[in-house]
């Protein structure tokens, strides 16, 4: 892709070519190729990315923790993963769980290792991770990004990138196990608009395991606000082994199902993007796709913990 | 063509570099110091921030565009009460003589990208047409949305001129003095505990550049300046050569900021968010207008690093030029001097290469 960047350097050209006329207001160009002509020029020699994720903080830990993890802790399954276009722009939808959630890093290394072209996945993330130190650090590092509108439209939209949402949000997180595997609300669809901006197909989630890796059993309001933290849940392992005790994942076995792509374009794409019903309908009917198919691998499902 | 604050770094090079085009008429130059690199055709003339002698010089030369790069961007070369006269009522008096002097068509304004702050809930790249998300939380940066706000006012009420608002990244290059490369000159940079911010440069020359290009090409709307390029902190370090200080702790930034005062090393207030939470710019739309840039945000960092290393030699040397404003004065005015009309500078190094408008 570095190649159809522009390169550095060079004189500015005459003005009467520039493409502002005489005192207007220049605005970008609307197609994605224009637009990826402009991008930032590309160096080599640097090991972060603009968006500050570093390949090289992102392999250690691919090669050792999610491997782990990935291989032997939860023996994650797959599939369904040819419903991840090999190349553009794709906006993932998933269910989420666990106070610290698992799945993002899995479907991420699921994508990274088992997809034919080896995709690499940017994970959206609520803002207040910014505002933490040491997740601040390390979120970004590999493939972490605040879910605003705009990062997500410039990374689905100009830069052709799979982008990963949790709809539930923080909602998700917050759930207690015995609510499990019932999905909440989406909020307001704004991940739908996201991919109709940008044009780019809609690749539902349905994720087994997550749920029981890392069970909560209460939410304790009194510590929440005590400790500053956006939630302080009760699990098998937290507070009771420390701060690190938020890693204690148990041995679930992990399905991850890619379910079939759904066309934005066939939608109406960018033009219907701010059609409110249509927006809701989409959401509920991605929704309701991901529930059934939750339903129909739990039902399949002979043991949580060998699957 | 009128250029305001030549004494300030961007004020002289760009009348520097106007001069070289010769559409470019006549160039004044105006500010309340003397300025500070030495030029051919441009005429100083020493003025407050009065409006109505701004506006009888308007009217008196009939200036049809005002280049206005005085904006204070960083509080480590101007006390803050200074600051807060320049900017804002500074603007204001050049829009209110902007307004009453008839010839002037082009406004052209440099701003910074403190106009969009540093937050936790930002976007990764800030676009022209975004707003910070909560208001601003230093002096500095009030004034500038406040000055920017005075703009796009006149902008609309004044459908004569046209306005061009240039805002700019962090600025790097030798000698220039900011927050920045004061904590990039340090033998340890203090870091926050648990934070590598995305940060985003623009190097000097490019600066200049890109005000000579929307002064000369007639655009209208507000452009980002940023180079191409968002570093992490512990990169820019890496690449200056430096090793980081992971010092300042997460809690309580604001009283260590004050407790480092007293030991000498400054972290400015506008920069406690920025080593926070950093900040990214959409540069986009000026490279749609045609423009490009010389330097990325990294080999901006790299030449501040040449620049810092070379320093600890350097210091001492005479500069080589100075300013001496009777000397100057009897050099272009004197019918004894011998003149050599348009001629390439001698013994003068180019800042840049020239502009191909």
């Amino acid at each position: 892709m570095a190649s159809d960047r522009t390169p550095l350097g060079g004189t500015v050209e005459a003005a009467d070519e520039a493409e502002g006329a005489p005192g207007t207001d220049v605005a970008l160009p609307e197609e994605p190729e224009a637009r990826r002509a402009l991008m930032p020029a590309i160096e080599p020699e640097r090991l972060v990315n603009d968006w500050g994720r570093s390949e090289r903080v992102e392999n250690a830990i691919d090669r050792t923790l999610y491997e782990f993890f990935y291989r032997y802790w939860f023996r994650v399954e797959v599939e369904g993963i040819e419903n991840v276009p090999d190349h553009g722009g794709a906006l993932l939808v998933s269910n989420h769980a666990g106070a610290l959630p698992p799945d993002a890093a899995m479907i991420a290394k699921a994508l990274r290792d088992e997809h034919p072209v080896s995709r690499r996945l940017y994970i959206t993330v609520e803002h207040f991770f910014k505002g933490y130190p040491g997740f601040s650090m390390l979120v970004p590092k590999v493939g972490g990004v605040a879910a605003h509108p705009a990062n997500v439209h410039r990374l689905l939209y100009d830069e052709g990138e799979c982008v990963l949402v949790f709809p539930e949000g923080r909602k998700g997180t917050e759930k207690l196990f015995k609510d499990r595997y019932k999905l909440r609300r989406f909020g307001r669809g704004g991940f739908v608009q996201a991919a109709m901006r940008a044009e780019v197909p809609l690749v539902p989630i349905a994720l087994v395991g997550a749920e029981e890796a890392m069970p909560v059993f209460a939410q304790v309001g009194l510590l929440r606000r005590l400790t500053g933290l956006i939630y302080f849940p009760i699990t098998p392992t937290f507070p009771w082994l420390g701060p690190l005790g938020i890693l204690g994942f148990l041995p679930a076995k992990f399905r991850i199902r890619f379910l079939e792509p759904i066309d934005t374009v066939a939608l109406g794409g960018r033009e219907a993007a701010d059609d409110r019903a249509l927006v809701q309908t989409v959401a509920q009917e991605i929704r309701a796709r991901i529930q059934e198919n939750l339903h129909d691998m739990l039902a399949e499902r002979r043991s949580v913990w060998f699957g | 063509m009128l250029v305001t604050g030549l004494a300030t770094d961007w004020g002289g090079r760009l009348a520097r570099a106007l001069e070289s085009h010769p559409q470019v008429e006549a160039i004044i130059g105006i500010d309340s110091a003397e300025p500070r690199v030495e030029l051919e055709r441009t005429e100083f003339v020493k003025v407050s921030n009065r409006h109505s002698l701004l506006a009888r010089i308007l009217r008196a030369a009939e200036i049809d565009t005002v280049v206005d790069v005085r904006l204070a961007v960083n509080s480590v070369t101007m006390p803050p009460a200074e600051a807060h006269e320049n900017n804002v009522i500074g603007t204001m008096s050049i829009l209110a003589a902007c307004q009453e002097a008839d010839s002037v068509r082009r406004l052209i304004f440099k701003s910074s990208a403190h106009y969009y702050g540093s937050e936790q809930d930002d976007p990764a790249f800030f676009a022209e047409d975004m707003r910070r998300p909560h208001r601003p939380r230093t002096r500095l940066e009030r004034d500038i949305v406040e000055a920017e706000a005075a703009v796009a006012e006149f902008a609309d009420t004044t459908p004569r001129v046209s306005v061009a608002v240039a805002r700019c990244a962090n600025v790097l290059g030798p000698g220039l003095d900011t927050g920045f490369t004061r904590l990039f000159a340090l033998p340890l940079v203090p870091m926050i505990l648990g934070f590598d911010p995305r940060l985003q440069f623009v190097h000097r020359d490019d600066v200049v550049r890109a005000l000579e290009f929307l002064t000369l090409a007639d655009l209208e709307g507000t452009y980002n300046v940023a180079a191409d390029g968002v570093l992490a902190l512990s990169e820019v370090i890496s690449l200056l050569g430096k090793r980081p200080a992971p010092v300042v702790p997460p809690v309580g930034t604001g009283l260590l900021a004050s407790a480092l005062r007293l030991m000498g090393v400054r972290i400015p207030d506008e920069l406690v968010n920025l080593l926070r939470f950093g900040r990214g710019l959409d540069n986009r739309k000026l490279k749609a207008a045609g423009f490009t840039y010389t330097h990325t945000s990294r080999e901006a960092v790299q030449r501040l690093g040449e620049h810092l290393r070379l320093d600890p030699v350097r210091r001492g040397l005479e500069p080589a030029y100075t300013y001496e404003r009777e000397v100057e004065e009897f050099l272009r005015w004197s019918p004894y001097v011998r003149r050599e009309r348009r001629g390439p500078r001698e013994g003068v190094e180019a800042d840049h290469e020239p502009l191909g408008i």
